[in-house]
């Protein structure tokens, strides 16, 4: 309106005198026409008019005045692109200056012009910055190719500017070192397996120096990254955790929660039954707890973190329960946290401690907090036994105060405790029954309707009550509706004379009156039921009821571990992977921990086990063998082996020391036993879920046929539009698999309809390596988006076809690689001859070379070549009539590049 | 990282905003992989101000995930700081970040207040430019920055200065610059504990912690190598080993265990952790040296003994006898004791031995204050609280009587056995130093439910 039109008139007179000011000769006056600049600026005003004005101000000597201008570039350049070509020379000039300190300035402030042109113009001064002579030019620099990185990656690419990078972390300065750290963690996360951060034993030496002499948050990124190692041993991972202990003694929490990190990851590793780990459980505890005295926010972080560490390793808290209990003034999003965790350490030891302070939280005035807390009352009452009374007189006392919410709350675990313990507290059901009328939310109108039902015999007005609820039948919500129907043909089963008016009133408002299918169809089993047999109807209605957990809201032990990994980190306080919340292509790597080494427990750790999903990653090509045969070999039905654990039992992973293992990598020729599980008994593994691919979903399997690798993909169309237009395309990978030809989805695909398609793959495509070896990482194109999963491909399907070797040239190779390469271990419970074995192991074209047979004992010789050129020879020994074989392998290296 | 970083008022304005990663995600664009979603800065500022400044309810968590962006908030006065991202960061260094950042303007302009930081606004950009690049955190020592980014504008610096400023801000030794000089070397130990205690009605312990902190004022030339000594059990019970069985007996029961302890950055952790001995190098002027925290042998200076009765549904009966528990010849201060009241109270008789008693309204509570007391003493309130008649049904929670106090001993036990100082270019010795030590213990969150 009219005011707008003043106010603008305003403005342009303010533009117009700024303008006159720029150009002044005094300094002193410029600089302040430049503050107001900014100022206008920061509130939003737009002056991007007086661009070239403001530029014209970046030639000086004055610091400040050159930082301002900056400013101004910084946020007006992509506005501007054709005039920000004007800041070039000048950003060139500076980025030689004398003073370090604007030669930083300058490499700092390029990297913020988002400007496609400029850009190319700033390769050769961020080159030369890379390589000052002043730590704190480098150290900006260092950061300056993250920021490049994120405008124009191909370029940074093409100019070298990752090698560059990556020297730096064997800079002398540790703070060029903690920012070329994060510099590279940065920009790998945006393109996943590019392998940047190629970490091994020389440069984590080089990282565990620079931390502890760099500032608090280079230490935060080294640590980060550290967590992101996997060390080849629990020696390595022991050395490792011992230089890592001193940090959790930092003022500043997040160093605290990083070490934390590193020091859960890299204990995974060591045996249990080694002093250290004991010790090392045992330094944990005191820096936790510290957390707790940290401002609120990071109180909230460090509790959601140790809400985590406490389901992981309950033991290194559970004598601390006492500094989670709620302080009066605690914010509430503290309190709640720390109730979560107060439950999950109850034990018998605390209880008594517990529940006093739980009936206290019980009276506050938050109801939220005060639901939480009467529900943790329930809980205790299930997790430990001997405190089930007291807790039940805990809840009956909070019933009278008559609070409503307290009161359903409390009506709801009365109904759990019921369930845990049959038989022992059913006293108290008249009390229930007094709150009756009080009852409005579906959940607790629900669990008083089943105690009903459930003790109707014991309740004499059980009917009564039971028809009162019937009045307003269709105005419950479904949950109420469904217990009301079951709880009336329990009372009916339990009860049939006086009841028969009541059961056959609710069949038909379930039936016949209801339009909810659940209702209905539950309505109609129990008629049929009732109508037909009643026998039958009693043993379905009144079955035995399964017991009911210990614990609730547990994580799922896949994610736990998986966001152990991610301790301090966003995807921590979620509770949810990096993937649920992290858009585009980061965050798409799921990090995983690694598997004990030494210990016959394997990669089972703690109560949880850890699904064989887990890969192993320790190297130890003796894995590979194990399953194979084992898999092979053993009754289809038993397919899983203990294999790769017993291998390691014997502390085969040393035997790829030397060069092999630096080329091979960590996880050299492993797979777990599930990939290679499914690859015999090829059934279909979903790989992308329709609700992430917005209704595409894609199952497959591999194969080799005819000397060709096929991956045979399944695509269902789940959504409501035809989906037309597929491609698709590899990440490099370890052993260079790309498709050999498009992918060949002929017709589009029509809502509901599936489509099978057998994709022929070669292994000339680019190689890198990848974690686990066998991973491969899919991107699936179709007309409505592009898709991304990842899956594991058994290492069999490698095997060529030519892998036998001659008889001489097995036996003079055999003599040659010498015996440190040499994995040995059993393989049990397997019921073939020598002849069947080799025949089976020939359709996986592992080949005999030759057999032997020395005291009763049958031993084939085996070689297997991979379509890399990889040789690996096998011995295997069978004893008569024992199913327990011993193979040997042995890897021969003709040529191998990463 | 942080990929914005912004300073709203109460109002939801924005008074300062840093931008450092547009989420256009090139790199998604370079592997041929589509853009996720469109995000617009804009979007995402208002987006907090609606949701967070705004909301209705009370926060219910410092970390907010709206529309797949996260939003990390710490609250001073009526300003807020808040980070945002997109990416899975490291959520305890940005939290850390924004504390420092708060550190960082408070020791440049004071109290963090609307005004004081529109006036301040361009020394914020400048600091922010130095401390948070690509949001990522780069030093941030006050004593480093105030070398280079003062407010007087830059003095043109020779060489030397410039490149001592550079190996000061990236070296080893940030917190310090080199060729510090004071005619007198001097320094402050000031340790200062907040005792917390959780009582029961019937005078049981249900928690009770001390958390410490040793704050030290170091006026001293050159670069001096530090050496810290407290009666830490761990340390003493070693030396005890060395000595004659009767002084670890003497010296044993002296010494305190410490649960924890957290140090300043200058302090060397691998050797706090292999000898348990703490050895640095000091910032110049005021700084924390350590964090610890004590739960064992506790000295509670005060112990508060409630009666509480209800008489009939419209009238309670108060009285709070307290004790204090420590040498008759130390002297508490500003004590005070919080006693809340219901609701719905209409009229409150207060009578106390010592001090002053006021109910206050408008907070809940009858507040007792008395300004010193010696140890061994004990005084008492009675109050008489009328209430009107509700229909509420819900019972009054009881909050717990808090209470307030100084005192002029460390109540963990802790006592400072030495700081040496070793300078060997300069020459002056541990002995030409003057050292003051004090020890100060207040109430931190000291209750007694009744």
């Amino acid at each position: 309106g009219n005011l707008s039109i003043i106010l603008n008139y305003f403005f342009a007179g303010e533009i117009f005198e700024l303008k006159a000011e720029l150009n002044s000769d005094k300094k002193e006056k410029k600089k302040e026409a430049v503050k107001k600049v900014i100022a206008s600026m920061t509130v939003g005003k737009d002056v991007s008019a007086l661009f070239p004005d403001v530029v014209n101000c970046m030639q000086t000597d004055n610091l400040e005045l050159k930082k301002l201008v900056y400013l101004y570039l910084m946020n007006y350049a992509k506005s501007q692109p054709d005039m920000a070509i004007m800041a070039v020379n000048t950003f060139v000039k500076d980025c030689e200056d004398p003073n370090p300190l604007i030669r930083a300035l300058a490499v700092r402030t390029m990297g913020c012009i988002r400007v496609d042109k400029i850009t190319e113009y700033l390769c050769e001064p961020l080159r030369k910055c890379l390589k000052d002579e002043d730590p704190y030019v480098r150290k900006t620099a260092a950061v300056c190719v993250a920021k490049l990185h994120d405008i124009n990656a191909q370029l940074v690419e093409d100019q070298g500017f990752l090698d560059t990078l990556k020297d730096l972390i064997s800079d002398s300065n540790p703070m060029v070192v903690a920012n070329a750290v994060a510099a590279l963690s940065e920009i790998a996360e945006s393109h996943p397996n590019s392998n940047l951060l190629d970490l091994n034993p020389q440069t984590i030496n080089k990282l565990l120096t620079a931390l502890n002499e760099c500032t608090e948050w280079g230490q935060i990124f080294i640590l980060d990254c550290l967590a992101n190692y996997t060390p080849r041993d629990d020696r390595e991972s022991q050395s490792i955790c011992e230089r890592v202990t001193p940090r959790l003694s930092h003022a500043n929490s997040a160093v605290v929660l990083s070490a934390v990190k590193v020091l859960m990851k890299f204990m995974e590793m060591l045996p249990k039954d080694l002093d250290y780990y004991g010790t090392l459980l045992k330094k944990l505890a005191p820096p936790l707890v510290t957390l707790l005295s940290a401002e609120p926010e990071l109180q909230y972080v460090a509790l959601r973190n140790i809400n985590l560490i406490v389901q992981k390793r309950p033991e290194i808290l559970k004598h601390e329960m006492k500094v989670f209990f709620v302080k009066y003034n605690d914010p509430i999003y503290v309190k709640l946290e720390k109730l979560d965790i107060m439950i999950r350490l109850a034990s018998q030891a605390n209880i008594a401690q517990v529940l006093a302070e739980l009936k206290e939280y019980a009276t506050e005035v938050d109801v939220d907090f005060v639901r939480k807390a009467v529900r943790a009352i329930g809980r205790c009452a299930i997790k430990v036994e001997q405190s089930a009374e007291r807790c039940v007189s805990t809840l009956l006392d909070l019933i009278q105060t008559k609070v409503n919410y307290v009161v359903q709350e409390a009506i709801v675990v009365i109904k759990d405790i019921f369930r845990k313990y049959p038989n022992k507290y059913e006293s108290v059901i008249a009390t229930l029954c007094e709150n009756l009328d009080s009852l409005d939310e579906p959940e607790a109108r629900a669990a008083m309707i089943w105690i009903v039902g459930e003790y109707a015999e014991r309740i004499d007005n059980a009917d009564e009550l039971l028809e009162s609820f019937l009045e307003g039948f269709h105005d419950e919500s479904t949950q109420v509706q469904l217990q009301l129907l079951t709880a009336i043909v329990k009372l009916f089963l339990k009860k049939p004379t006086e009841t028969q008016e009541l059961v056959q009133q609710v069949l038909s408002l379930a039936t016949q009156d209801s339009d909810n299918p659940d209702l209905r169809d539950r309505g109609y089993i129990y008629w049929r039921l009732l109508s037909t047999d009643p026998v039958a109807a009693k043993e379905v209605v009144l079955a035995e009821k399964p017991l009911i957990s210990e614990e609730t809201d547990l994580i799922e032990p896949t994610l736990l571990d998986e966001l152990i990994c991610h301790i301090g980190s966003l995807a921590s306080v979620y509770h949810k992977p990096p993937s649920a919340f992290v858009e585009g292509s980061r965050g798409v790597q799921h990090k995983r921990l690694p598997p004990r080494s030494g210990s016959p427990e394997g990669a089972h750790s703690g109560g949880a086990a850890i699904p064989e999903a887990v890969p192993a990653v320790i190297p130890s090509q003796g894995d590979l063998l194990g399953d194979l045969l084992n898999l092979d070999l053993g009754p289809p039905t038993t397919g899983v082996a203990p294999a790769p654990t017993s291998a390691m039992q014997m502390g085969a992973m040393d035997l790829l020391g030397g060069g092999l293992d630096s080329l091979v990598g960590g996880a050299a020729l492993n797979c777990n036993c599930q990939t290679l599980g499914w690859y015999f008994l090829p059934h279909l593994q979903v790989w992308l879920l329709a609700m992430k691919a917005k209704g595409l979903e894609i199952a497959g399997t591999f194969s080799r046929r005819g000397g060709v690798i096929h991956m045979e993909l399944s695509l269902t169309n789940k959504a409501m539009s035809v989906m037309t237009d597929f491609a698709i395309q590899f990440n490099r990978n370890s052993f260079g698999l790309a498709p050999a030809g498009p992918l060949q989805v002929l017709t589009p695909l029509s809502p509901n309809q599936t489509t099978e398609v057998s994709l022929p793959l070669s292994t000339v495509g680019p190689v890198m390596k990848m974690e686990p070896l066998n991973n491969l990482q899919v991107a699936v194109k179709n007309n409505i988006d592009v898709f991304y999963f990842s899956c594991l491909y058994p290492i069999s399907i490698l095997f060529v076809e030519d892998g036998k070797m001659e008889r001489q040239v097995f036996l003079a190779t055999w003599k040659d690689i010498p015996n440190e390469n040499e994995a040995q271990f059993h393989i049990k419970d397997c019921h073939l001859n020598s002849d069947a074995a080799s025949s089976k192991l020939q359709s996986s074209n592992i080949f005999t070379i030759a057999k032997r047979t020395v005291d009763n004992q049958d031993m084939l010789y085996q070689s297997i070549k991979l379509t890399n050129g990889i040789w690996v020879l096998a011995e295997l020994r069978l004893q008569a009539g024992n199913s327990n074989y011993t193979v040997s392998g042995v890897l021969e290296r003709e040529r191998y590049r990463f | 990282m942080i990929g914005g970083l912004f300073i709203y008022n109460h109002k939801g304005e924005v008074l300062i905003s840093r931008v450092y990663l547009s989420y256009s995600d090139s790199a998604a664009v370079h592997y041929g992989l589509p853009r996720p979603g469109l995000f617009s800065w804009r979007n995402a500022v208002d987006a907090f101000r609606v949701n967070v400044i705004h909301a209705r309810q009370q926060v219910r968590s410092p970390v907010t995930n709206i529309a797949r962006t996260s939003f990390f908030h710490v609250k001073r006065s009526n300003i807020w700081l808040a980070a945002v991202t997109k990416q899975n960061v490291n959520a305890a260094m940005v939290f850390e970040f924004l504390y420092k950042m708060c550190d960082v303007m408070t020791a440049y302009f004071g109290k963090i207040s609307e005004e004081n930081i529109k006036n301040n606004f361009v020394l914020i950009y400048e600091l922010l430019d130095e401390i948070l690049d690509f949001g990522y955190p780069q030093n941030s020592e006050t004593g480093a920055l105030k070398t280079f980014i003062t407010q007087q504008g830059i003095k043109s610096q020779t060489k030397e200065e410039q490149s001592q400023i550079t190996s000061q801000v990236t070296g080893q030794i940030g917190w310090r610059r080199e060729g510090i000089k004071y005619r007198r070397n001097e320094l402050f130990l000031d340790v200062l504990e907040s005792v917390n205690l959780l009582m029961s009605p019937q005078g049981q312990v249900l928690s009770a912690h001390v958390s410490g902190r040793v704050v030290m004022k170091s006026y001293l030339s050159g670069m001096p190598e530090c050496k810290f000594g407290m009666n830490d059990k761990i340390v003493i019970d070693k030396q005890g080993k060395g000595g004659t069985a009767d002084d670890a007996g003497k010296s044993g029961k002296q010494s305190i265990a410490i649960d924890d302890c957290t140090f300043h950055q200058c302090v060397r952790l691998s050797k706090f952790d292999s000898e348990r001995s703490i050895s640095f190098i000091p910032p110049d002027g005021e700084y924390e040296l350590m964090r610890y925290r004590t739960t064992k042998d506790i000295i509670l200076p005060f112990r508060v003994i409630p009666l509480v009765r209800e008489v009939g549904r419209t009238k309670l009966e108060v009285k709070v006898v307290i004790k204090s528990n420590f040498k008759p010849s130390l002297l508490a201060q500003k004590i005070e004791v919080r006693i809340p009241t219901p609701l719905n109270t209409s009229g409150v008789q207060v009578i106390c031995m010592k001090g002053k008693a006021k109910y206050k309204a408008s907070e809940n509570a009858i507040v007792w204050k008395i300004k010193r007391m010696a140890g061994m003493k004990e005084s008492q309130i009675s109050a008489e609280i009328e209430l009107l008649p509700t229909n509420d049904k819900k019972k009054w929670a009881r909050p717990p009587i808090s209470m307030n106090f100084e005192v002029p001993f460390a109540p963990s036990g802790l006592k400072v056995r030495y700081l040496k100082v070793f300078e060997p270019k300069l020459n002056y010795s541990d002995h030409d130093v003057i050292k003051w030590v004090r020890y100060i213990g207040r109430s931190g969150i000291y209750e007694t439910r009744c």
